[in-house]
């Protein structure tokens, strides 16, 4: 079940988008989530969709594969469907059962809401699916740069980042051989009221609390060990230089803006 | 099925028939985990288990206490097929302890009592029984007395083990399945745990089986052996008959114990073995007939 | 000529637990007079039980520990002089047993460059490391995997390679092959030895599996703090008695000849391959039957 969440998770190939500096992508995810909010029009939506239609062919992530990463957000949707259908009392009523009235308005709320959140998904899924968790703290290190005369410590923060990233898909792996090993001695996850079910947690959470520092513990060794000392003097083997490619998303970004923000406008 | 076979089966410990898991099935990730697997284990049989990683011992063994169910085929237990509506699981569980794999690492109470209390106060017992049945697993395993109120992240590692298979034992399983219980353990720690398994075996009349990447471990503890390749089983038989195979072996990436090879290079010089030896024991007490014998 | 790697002087180090009031309770002597040297271009083994004090040495000379009594030199350089830390770091790398917890990046390409960038290599002069560990190691194509995704041999090689990228002169390796299945484990010793041979590189193989040391040049044995035994590996095997009393294994065809020697058969020490074996057997014979004609 776990393993089948694609959401976070880098899709190795090669194309332009996955080349793009990661703080293009970042920015650009921003300026994308922005867009999604500020138009009102229908126009909007076919832009938006058409935006991300294009960056998923360029980016050569198969659309599968994305389609895949929605299921867990599946239930938020429902909801938010919901909500809109059943809360909104504008236009003419089309269904009524008891309490229940549906009107138009409403369901064509329901409808824009869901693309906008399944867009608002698939646009932030891209930056993972396109950028490697390393180029993604690179691209916050450096992008934050300016904080760090704040005293805020920005490339803690970013290895923190990069580690937890790395450590995630091992702890879940261990989370479940842990469950079934338990399981083997009877131990029952599934069953019984909110309370026990909450104890029926410890067996499960000690050990794996108890690994984590004890695969924390190895890791600072192992990191001092290769001369890790800090954000300082520290080189690159992938520096973030911006390339002529990246101004060229800029400008399409900004055009893209541009371009939903006057739809607005124009009906 | 007809009742004969219905019969046999009621008194053999585990029957697998037919037996296949699928992983991902219907997707393009689609894989054979086990495929058309077909055994029947005895009561009080020591089986080793060997084959690579991946080869699908370990997706055997979670089938044999229920923690998987097979894609399709079916497992008995008993003559009860485990897989059928209203089979219980947990008792199940109970029957057939299994020792995952670096097992140390699922401890989580506050002492090694308690720890190994666990199983059997899942199993709802009365604290008795709960009692004599902890007391008695640790006196199985090995574990000693002094050690009994300690923390059980303050244990060595030997100790560990030792302590999380008592955890197992004390449900009373009938077959005991060990998940590589030597990993990581030092040539001390290996011998003393297998030695422990051994009596475990020799003195509670239980079926053991041993999952194990070491040629040599199983040779010397098991009596037979069962090697999986690719879900499959690949051979099955005595120590004896699968090492005769040892070329077999080698095209899968595996081989038979040193002495197995010695015996062959012997002969290939002219030594007259009567057979190929599969432990030292074995070997010595060979040589010794040829050089008496030659030497007469 | 032969120039020395490293050396260690009466080297002891104590774990000193203290209870709550910061009182000593305990003081536990991991490491007990311990003197070695390793010249460049060696391939050592240490021998012994957990809790023998061989992974403690192995800290000592990377300069995670600090030694109680006694003193470290890698390279001559002191490794309690502060000024020293990050060359002896540099010039004595080193891998450790659980291949997971030592990998920190989520590409194999740039988790073989993070030693590079601690240090401030150049990012073109990164690259080219990178290149040639991953080359050295056999681990070239696999360069944009998650590391999540290999066997555990080939992380260890991964390991091995985020090492070879800070060019250092020696690499300890602590326990590499544990954790890891037969194939993984014939997969690192192969490419240790082949870092040995081709790149020269001193190797210090920390291990408690015999069929490991066999093709070292030189073998230590501790037990309880204390270098107990040393010598080539034929000179280490031909006393099987010392190593059953340390509880440590050796190879069925070294036991085996063992056996027969002490049942009246006239074989030598120190057997360690089974043509060694076939040939003593076959000279044993003839020499006993020559003997009675």
């Amino acid at each position: 079940m776990i393993r089948d969440i694609t959401i976070g998770q880098y899709y190795p190939v090669d194309s332009p988008i996955h080349r793009l500096d990661p703080r293009v992508k970042l920015s650009g995810t921003m300026l994308f989530l922005i867009s999604l909010f500020v138009f009102s029009g229908y126009l909007g939506y076919v832009l938006a969709a058409l935006f991300v239609g294009i960056v998923i062919k360029v980016s050569k992530v198969p659309f599968r594969y994305i389609v895949r990463g929605l299921r867990p957000v599946l239930i938020l949707l429902l909801v938010t469907v919901l909500f809109n259908l059943l809360l909104t009392r504008e236009g003419t009523e089309i269904f009524s059962f008891g309490f229940i009235h549906i009107y138009d308005q409403g369901l064509i709320f329901a409808f824009l809401m869901a693309i906008r959140l399944v867009l608002l998904v698939i646009g932030t899924s891209l930056m993972t699916f396109t950028t490697t968790p390393n180029q993604l703290t690179d691209g916050l290190e450096k992008g934050l740069r300016g904080l760090k005369k704040l005293h805020v410590p920005v490339h803690e923060i970013a290895m923190m980042m990069s580690i937890a990233l790395r450590f995630i898909p091992i702890l879940v792996e261990e989370t479940d051989k842990i469950m079934k090993a338990q399981q083997a001695r009877g131990a029952d996850f599934e069953s019984g009221k909110l309370l026990q079910r909450a104890k029926a947690l410890v067996p499960l959470l000690v050990p794996l609390i108890v690994s984590a520092f004890r695969r924390a513990n190895d890791l600072a060794l192992a990191m001092e060990a290769r001369c890790y000392h800090g954000g300082d003097g520290r080189t690159k083997m992938k520096p973030l230089k911006y390339k002529k490619r990246d101004a060229v998303a800029y400008l399409i970004l900004f055009g893209y803006l541009g371009l939903v923000i006057g739809s607005g406008f124009l009906f | 099925m007809d009742t004969e076979k219905k019969n046999r089966d009621l008194q053999e410990c585990m029957v697998l028939d037919h037996v296949s898991y699928v992983y991902g099935a219907g997707t393009a990730y689609e894989k054979y985990a086990l495929q058309d697997i077909n055994l029947v284990l005895q009561k009080g049989e020591f089986i080793g288990l060997i084959g690579h990683t991946g080869s699908g011992k370990s997706t055997l063994v979670q089938h044999l206490n229920g923690l998987l169910s097979p894609t399709s085929g079916h497992i008995y237990y008993r003559g009860n097929d485990i897989g059928a509506a209203g089979f219980n699981k947990k008792e199940l569980r109970s029957k057939v302890g299994l020792v995952f794999q670096y097992p140390e690492h699922q401890l989580f109470e506050t002492t090694v009592v308690k720890d190994v209390a666990f199983g059997p106060k899942n199993m709802g017992l009365p604290q008795l029984e709960i009692d004599m049945r902890t007391f008695a697993a640790l006196k199985e395993a090995g574990v000693g007395e002094d050690l009994y109120d300690a923390s059980p992240f303050e244990l060595s590692g030997g100790q560990k083990r030792r302590v999380a298979i008592a955890g197992v034992l004390a449900m009373q399983p009938d077959i005991l399945i060990l998940d590589e219980p030597t990993a990581g353990l030092d040539p001390r720690g290996r011998d003393e745990i297998l030695d422990r398994i051994a009596k475990i075996h020799a003195e509670g009349n239980r079926t053991v089986i041993l999952v194990s990447h070491s040629m040599e471990d199983v040779a010397e503890y098991a009596s037979r052996l069962i090697v999986m390749n690719s879900g499959r089983v690949f051979c099955d038989g005595t120590p004896k008959e699968v090492f005769e195979e040892y070329k077999e072996l080698e095209k899968i990436g595996l081989a038979a114990p040193q002495v197995t090879y010695l015996s062959e290079a012997l002969r290939a010089d002219g030594v007259a073995l009567p057979y190929n030896a599969t432990t030292v024991e074995e070997a010595r007490e060979l040589l010794l007939a040829d050089w008496r014998g030659g030497r007469g | 000529m032969k120039k020395r790697m490293l050396r260690t002087d009466k080297l002891v180090f104590e774990y000193i637990r203290r209870d709550e009031e910061g009182n000593v309770e305990d003081i536990l002597r991991a490491l007990d007079d311990v003197t070695l040297e390793v010249q460049k271009g060696e391939f050592v083994a240490i021998l012994g039980h957990n809790g023998s004090g061989k992974s403690t040495v192995a800290k000592h000379i990377n300069a995670l520990l600090s030694p109680t009594e006694g003193a470290v030199f890698v390279n001559d350089m002191d490794t309690r002089d502060e000024e020293h830390l990050w060359d002896i770091r540099k010039s004595a790398g080193m891998v450790f047993q659980n291949p997971d917890n030592q990998i920190i990046a989520t590409v194999v390409e740039e988790d073989v460059a993070f030693g590079p960038e601690n240090i401030g290599v150049p990012t073109e002069e990164i690259w080219r490391r990178v290149e040639e560990s991953l080359t050295a190691v056999g681990m070239t194509a696999y360069r944009t995997h998650s590391p999540n995704k290999l066997s555990g041999g080939q992380k260890q090689r991964v390991a091995i390679a985020g090492i070879m990228a800070m060019r250092p002169d020696c690499i300890i390796l602590d326990e590499p092959t544990a954790m890891l299945d037969p194939v993984g484990r014939k997969e690192v010793i192969k490419t240790v030895h082949e870092l040995n041979k081709i790149e020269g590189v001193t190797i210090l193989l920390i291990t408690h599996y015999m069929d490991e040391v066999i093709d070292a040049d030189r073998v230590i044995v501790m037990d309880g703090g204390k270098i107990v035994m040393q010598g080539t590996p034929r000179e280490i095997f031909s006393d099987v008695e010392k190593l059953k009393q340390y509880r440590l294994d050796v190879p069925q065809v070294t036991e085996l000849a063992y056996e027969l020697k002490k049942q009246g058969v006239p074989m030598p020490d120190g057997i360690l391959t089974i043509p060694e074996f076939t040939a003593a057997y076959a000279a044993a014979k003839e020499k006993s039957f020559s003997g009675k004609r």
